[in-house]
Order: structure tokens, then C-alpha cells, then sequence
């Protein structure tokens, strides 16, 4: 079966790269699905949003990406996320803790950004938001 | 004669203690410019990324985006100086300020009026000294710089960029700010542990620039695209190509202020290495001397007090002799 050459950076450093059946992602537009051999698409993620990457192993790698882009080329898909966290990283505690701080004070546009970004990892994480 | 043999050896006692600072520095140092190194390059991957996307965007969308065209008549240019907190660094600091001068006197000379923009301590204070006013600072972090650090600097310069759209003449356009029609920075660039040179760019309005060239040379934005490599594969865009353009540039500001932070920390922590060495080297030099000196004091002392018990005695026998 045809695999995706799928490349994860974050702007400090790259966060995972290899094979890949599948990457699911939410775009300011709404959910895509991607499969080898897709057309070239740049997207923009939805803030809070969180990307799935099945590798070719089965496995399915969650991924909270924050203020992030996508671009699909003829060879593979690069996600390209100021923040970004894999699942197994993420520090659930902390996350809920960012969350129930930045929520406190709602009409700072920083804070409503943190919310978001505190969201993306608990959902990530498997949490429900 | 005493008395200058003590002084001496407490000369020597605090010449090897600040020798001991500095090259307690240097090694700290060393072991910065490696860890700025691998941090510069960990931050290559998403650069490249962001260009690569940008180029291709750039081909599909009608490039007339604010922070791509010129301003027919540019008055107010922002420059972001990038220095260190902290001196100890040698020249670092006094070179990447002749640069920003030069580039202070060029913008006047155009006509337009500098705004200055200064990270790091060591710039903040030479401009305070000499009363010359600056629109923002940004201090703490200039060793280890994180992306929050960048964002927060792009975020202040992006936003008086945008603010300076509707500047009239001589005030404030409508929304009652005095922006900027260009962003500048200067940082100094890492190129190798012996060579760091300061260097200036403007930010904005944007020239797209291949990562690879990020550093050697400007690019002009055709040229940009069409070093992209492989034929152009056609984009469809979520939401429009307009849309993305507007998320994107900003970030991509902010990523060439990043990258630029941590070039001028892996450079001064390269200076800061050069100067120590050379400091401690002058160290040990000095002690050396200084115990040569002391070691001649010490034996002419010696050699005072036997020609004065040999002439002390010579006394006696003679006396005693005379009787």
C-alpha cells in the first residue's frame, strides 16, 4: 500500500518524521482526511486542533498542534505547528491546570489563546473538552 | 624593600583568582556555543518548511498583501537591535552597535526617521546613556532565547508595522498611532568560532529568501520562488490563498526574528569565549611576571640582610682587633 512521507516541525526543533497510511487533521474549514496520492493542498489548522498520523506500523499518533499549517505535496504531508505536543508527551495535570488559569480571566486575547492551546493537548491526550 | 615583596604577592593572590573567573567563564561558554549551535540547527527544519510553503503560496496568490508591498513614501523605519545582557563578551556588543549606527545615518540619510527597537541589556544601556530614545525593550533571554521570546518581540513590531499603514504626514493616521513603514534588524551572524559579523536585513516590507541563503545573501522575491525545486505543483488552498497569507507572514516574521536571536546567542557566547581566553592568557602572563618580580625582591631582601650581618660582623672583628 502506498505510504505518506510525513514530516512533524515545530518551530524549536523537528518532532517526528517517517511513514505514514493516514493523517487526519482539522483545518479552519473542517476535518480532512489524507491518503497517499492526494492533490496538493495548503491548509491552515484550526487553533486547538489536533492531528492524527497513522504510521505504516498501525499505530496511531496523536498530536496536539497549535497555530499550525499543512501542506500536502505529491510526496507527502508536512505539519508545520508553532506548538506542537505528541499525546504520550503531554503532562495531562499541567494542561488542566493551564486551562483552568487561563479561563479565569476571559477577555485577554493571550489568555483566550492559551485556552485553545490547553484544549489541543487534552484532547490529544484522549481528555474530553 | 619588605613592604614591596607583600604588595607583590598580593597582586600575584588576586591576578590568579580572576584568572580562575575567567576561565571558569570560558569553559561556561564553550559549552553555550555548542548547545546554541545544535539549537540553531534544530530550528532549520521548520525555516525551510515555512519558505518552501510560502514560496509556493507566493506563486499562486496576488502577492499585495501590506506586508509584501512597499510604501510609496516610507517616514518612520523600526530598527530591532539584538544584543546581549551581559558584557564579558569582548567586541560583541560594540560591533553590532557600529552597525546599527551605520544603518541609523543610511535611514536618515533616506529620510526616514529610526525607531528603535533593542533586545538585550548591553544595548538598552548604551542607549539610555546617551538619552536617545527607544520604542520598546526586550531583555532577559539573550543567551537562550525561546519562540515566546520571538513571538513577543514580533508581535510589538508587527503590530506598529500594521499601525503605520494610514500615517499621514507628520502624525498618525486614523487610528491615532504612529507606526512604522519598515521593519530592520540587526544581529550578528554566526558564521564560524573564530568569524561572527554583525549584519543588518530589513524585515519588511518582505523579501521571501531561500532558507539555505538565510544568512549570505538577500533575495529578491522572484528569485525566491524560482529556486523552489521540482515543478510547481498546483496548491489548492484552505481557506483562500489570501487567507493563509495573512496567517502566514506574520509567522514568518517572527521565525526570521527567531533565527536571528539564536545566531547572535551562539556568536556571543563565541565571544564571549574568545575574550575569556585571551583574558585568562593575559592573567597568566601577569602573574607570571609579577612573581618573577617578587622572586627578585624576595633574593635581593636575602641578599641585604647577609651583606648587612657580614658587614655588621666586619665591625665587631675590627673593634675587637683595635684593642
Amino acid at each position: 500500500m502506498a505510504t505518506l512521507q510525513v514530516e512533524l516541525v515545530a518551530v524549536e526543533r523537528k518532532i517526528w518524521s517517517g511513514e505514514a497510511t493516514t493523517v487526519i487533521a482539522r483545518t479552519t474549514e473542517g476535518e480532512l482526511g489524507i491518503l497517499a496520492g492526494h492533490a496538493p493542498v495548503l491548509a491552515q489548522l484550526a487553533d486547538g486542533g489536533v492531528v492524527t498520523i497513522r504510521t505504516v506500523e498501525g499505530e496511531d499518533l496523536i498530536v496536539a498542534a497549535h497555530g499550525g499549517f499543512l501542506s500536502i505535496t505529491g510526496e507527502g504531508v508536512s505539519i508545520l505547528a508553532e506548538n506542537a505536543e505528541i499525546s504520550n508527551e503531554i503532562d495531562v495535570e499541567r494542561a488542566r491546570e493551564a486551562l483552568r488559569r487561563a479561563e479565569g480571566e476571559r477577555d485577554d486575547p493571550e489568555a483566550q489563546a492559551a485556552v485553545r492551546r490547553a484544549q489541543s493537548r487534552l484532547r490529544a491526550a484522549g481528555e474530553n473538552v | 624593600m619588605a613592604g614591596s615583596l607583600r604588595a607583590l604577592r598580593r597582586r600575584i593572590r588576586s591576578t590568579q583568582s580572576t584568572k580562575k573567573i575567567f576561565s571558569a567563564q570560558e569553559l561556561i561558554a564553550g559549552a553555550r556555543i555548542v548547545r546554541a549551535q545544535a539549537r540553531v540547527e534544530a530550528s532549520k527544519p521548520y525555516a525551510r518548511e515555512i519558505t518552501r510553503v510560502l514560496s509556493a503560496l507566493a506563486s499562486s496568490a496576488s502577492l499585495d498583501h501590506p506586508l509584501l508591498t512597499e510604501r510609496e513614501n516610507p517616514r518612520r523605519a523600526a530598527v530591532l537591535v539584538i544584543t546581549s545582557d551581559r558584557g564579558f563578551a569582548g567586541s560583541y556588543n560594540v560591533n553590532v552597535l557600529r552597525r546599527t549606527e551605520e544603518l541609523l545615518s543610511l535611514l536618515r540619510q533616506e529620510g526616514k526617521e529610526p525607531v528603535l527597537y533593542v533586545v538585550g541589556r548591553k544595548g538598552e544601556t548604551y542607549y539610555s546613556f546617551r538619552d536617545r530614545e527607544m520604542a520598546d525593550t526586550f531583555t532577559g533571554f539573550s543567551e537562550q532565547p525561546n519562540y515566546p521570546d520571538a513571538q513577543e518581540v514580533g508581535r510589538v513590531l508587527i503590530e506598529a508595522f500594521t499601525s503605520g499603514a494610514d500615517d499621514a504626514d507628520g502624525g498618525p493616521g486614523a487610528d491615532g498611532v504612529l507606526g512604522v513603514d519598515e521593519l530592520h534588524i540587526v544581529y550578528t551572524e554566526f558564521r564560524s568560532l573564530l568569524a561572527q559579523v554583525p549584519v543588518a536585513k530589513r524585515m519588511a516590507p518582505l523579501e521571501v529568501e531561500e532558507v539555505e541563503e538565510f544568512d549570505y545573501e538577500r533575495e529578491d522575491r522572484e528569485h525566491g520562488v524560482a529556486k523552489d525545486d521540482g515543478p510547481q505543483a498546483a496548491y489548492e488552498f484552505e481557506p483562500s490563498a489570501e487567507g493563509l497569507l495573512d496567517a502566514l507572514l506574520p509567522k514568518y516574521i517572527t521565525t526570521r526574528i527567531y533565527a536571528a536571536m539564536l545566531e547572535s546567542a551562539a556568536s556571543e557566547s563565541a565571544s564571549r569565549r574568545r575574550a575569556m581566553k585571551s583574558a585568562s592568557d593575559n592573567a597568566e602572563e601577569l602573574a607570571k611576571n609579577l612573581s618573577r618580580q617578587a622572586n627578585q625582591a624576595r633574593q635581593a631582601e636575602i641578599t641585604q640582610e647577609i651583606s648587612e650581618i657580614v658587614g655588621g660582623a666586619d665591625a665587631l672583628v675590627s673593634s675587637n682587633s683595635g684593642d
